[in-house]
């Protein structure tokens, strides 16, 4: 086990290490200085500007927090809200839980603290994150929301999450990360680390709302055990300067299932490299990686990493494109086999909308746009099998939401 | 009604459609026959509105309208439906919703779709993974909804079942309104006088016709047409001297 110190060392090593892929940041363009910002209760939540209530709502955060199991608040570097009313289910800020022990079993176990200048960023300067945890055998009947706020122009946010779904446990987490209207430049730095145990069943949906300057650098590595689920849904349709993310999971139990989804909409100006990898490293592992991207005019890096270890597995990945006013898509799926027997496919597909579907739909009486807004949002809606209605419907909205400025 | 006038019709560089001459009067519909590749779906196509296929000559005009250069939902909203043979898949609308655009809010969906036993099928994706019967079924239950004046089928029965070859006879006869029984009011004769609804059918069996008492048949042959006449009678010469006699009518 890493002692503190440690950890500091290895960062320090790494600070000014580039990242594997990406186009490099020069994290020195920002600020790290805390801001400090008041503990907000629940009230005072409700009483943020309407037009600050709207980017929230944007990024999942409903501040009535009516069907939400519990809520995370965190706003520049400052957390301004903690709480959980479900039983089982706790919500802690990193930095309070760093205080205790138990959590050195989980903090930089999954992700390496030198894996890259960002991780070493988020350990040398940590602002704070949040830690989410379902006790064994406790189910949240409602998701658990947290949002990651940036409101100080030139800000770079450093944050460390630790999600963790005990035995037999079921949690959903819907997060958000926007940034105030006036924000126009800043970074994220977020490193996330999932532990779904024997039997648990995880999903994440992730929900990004950035500003045109934004860079975006999260760093996420899951572990899923025997019987596990672990379901991580992505949505990206506003603009960014740039993020780069690849997560990865870990199967390392038998019949441990990942899901991937994502759903990105790039802008002219943005550039967006992402897409998921997972080992699948026992018997009866499945994993799925599905994604969906529409350029508008920006560049998108669609990957996808498949690495089958041991027979008996199975795993597919699904990667289409569609290209409306120009843009870039660039699709990379990859398949790695290491033994006889495992059943690994993938399908990917970059293009513009097929015209005889929009010759289709018009003979069926639609206009030519609507013909094309309708095929568009066909395309991005993919049917999510295990997520609760309310996700579902989080979901729906935020397709429905940026659909209305795309169009 | 709709008239067709001496069309020539261009896909890329190639003629495929020439001195076509067509007129369906209210109530009538009309039986297309001919080999494969003879343009028959070309046709269907031409008048739906795609512009791929270019009319470089004559004219068509529906509802007393030219509209030889409508685009293809102007033609929908017009009256013009179109069940196709081979629809593309659109990914993520499921056929409840076709269905609601078709309609435009004014059938449910439900009670269509149990008419053609399509209900299983509303919250799956449209065309997708269909079979041959499933999508005829589909396609019928849009026409079913948009309720067109003048309805272009292409090859309906290929593909159906048995069990379903019924349903979708009796289905289209219904659309086209050529289900109508006497009753104590009006006699056969008036009610099919009353007929307002125009029909267009490609077939290559002819299975169709046991359901739908086709007015006229024609044959298209290298992109012309030839033999305006009772269908049946076309059914069974082709069945007899293939589509060779054709050439010789034609020539």
């Amino acid at each position: 086990m890493y002692s503190v110190d440690e950890f500091r060392e290895k960062a320090t090593m790494a600070k000014d290490k580039k990242a594997a892929i990406g186009p490099d940041i020069n994290l020195d363009e920002f600020e790290t200085a805390p801001v400090p910002h008041d503990y907000m209760a629940d009230e005072q939540l409700c009483e943020l500007p309407q037009e600050d209530q709207q980017r929230l709502i944007m990024a999942g955060l409903d501040v009535t927090k009516k069907d939400r199991g519990g809520t995370f608040f965190q706003k520049d570097t400052s957390v301004i809200h903690c709480h959980s009313q479900q039983e089982g289910i706790e919500v802690i800020p990193i930095r309070k839980a760093l205080e205790q022990d138990w959590i050195r079993d989980y903090y930089w176990k999954l992700v390496a603290v030198d894996a890259d200048k960002y991780t070493a960023a988020a350990e040398l300067g940590l602002h704070d994150g949040y830690v989410i945890r379902a006790l064994p055998g406790s189910t949240s009947v409602y998701p658990i929301q947290a949002c990651l706020y940036l409101d100080k122009d030139g800000l770079q946010q450093n944050v460390h999450n630790i999600i963790i779904a005990e035995e037999n446990s079921e949690l959903h987490i819907i997060t958000g990360c926007a940034t105030s209207p006036h924000l126009k430049k800043g970074a994220h730095v977020g490193i996330s680390e999932f532990y779904v145990k024997k039997n648990a069943k995880l999903s994440f949906t992730m929900i990004h709302n950035w500003a045109e300057d934004m860079v975006v650098r999260p760093r996420s590595v899951a572990q899923v055990e025997e019987g596990g689920l672990f379901l991580n849904n992505y949505i990206c349709m506003k603009p960014v300067r740039s993020l780069q993310m690849y997560p990865t999971t870990h199967l390392v139990g038998k019949d441990a299932v990942a899901r991937f989804y994502s759903i990105i909409v790039g802008s002219p100006g943005s550039e967006y490299d992402l897409g998921g990898r997972v080992f699948l490293k026992n018997k009866g592992n499945r994993a799925e990686i599905v994604a969906r991207t529409i350029s508008n005019g920006g560049k998108i890096i669609a990957r996808g990493h498949l690495i089958g270890e041991v027979s008996e597995i199975k795993a597919h990945l699904e990667c289409r494109g569609l290209l409306l006013n120009g843009g870039i898509i660039h699709a990379i799926p990859e398949l790695e086999g290491h033994a006889d027997g495992v059943e690994m496919s993938h399908e990917a597909a970059v293009g513009k909308i097929a015209q005889e579907e929009i010759a289709y739909l018009m003979s069926r009486g639609l206009s030519e746009d609507e013909a094309t807004a309708t095929i568009v949002r066909g395309f991005l809606s993919v049917d999510i099998p295990g997520l609760p209605p309310q996700l579902k419907a989080e979901i729906d909205r935020a397709i429905e939401e940026s659909d209305k400025d795309m169009m | 009604m709709l008239l067709v006038e001496d069309l020539r019709v261009e896909l890329g560089e190639k003629v495929i459609l020439q001195h076509i001459d067509l007129e369906i009067e209210p109530g009538e519909t009309h039986v297309l026959f001919g080999p494969n590749g003879s343009g028959k779906t070309s046709l269907l196509m031409t008048i739906m509105g795609y512009p791929q296929y270019k009319v470089t000559h004559g004219k068509i005009v529906f509802r007393d309208q030219d509209i030889t250069q409508m685009p293809i939902n102007e033609r929908a909203l017009l009256g013009i439906g179109m069940s196709y043979q081979r629809p593309p898949t659109i990914h993520g609308l499921k056929t409840r919703q076709m269905v609601k655009i078709c309609a435009k809010g004014e059938m449910n969906e439900e009670t269509l779709a149990e008419r053609v036993n399509f209900k299983d099928f509303l919250d799956r994706d449209v065309n997708a993974g269909f079979s041959g019967g499933e999508i005829k079924r589909s396609e019928l239950l849009q026409l079913m909804a948009q309720n067109p004046d003048l309805m272009l089928f292409d090859e309906p029965e290929s593909g159906v079942d048995m069990e379903n070859i019924h349903l979708v006879g009796r289905s289209i006869a219904a659309l086209l309104q050529k289900d109508l029984s006497p009753d104590e009011a009006k006699t056969k004769m008036q009610k099919k006088l009353e007929r307002t609804k125009m029909g267009l059918i490609i077939t290559h069996t002819g299975y169709i016709l046991d359901y739908v008492a086709a007015d006229k048949g024609q044959v298209l042959f290298n992109g012309m047409l030839s033999c305006v006449t009772n269908p049946r009678e076309i059914l069974n010469c082709i069945g007899q001297n293939g589509y060779e006699e054709c050439v010789r009518c034609i020539a």
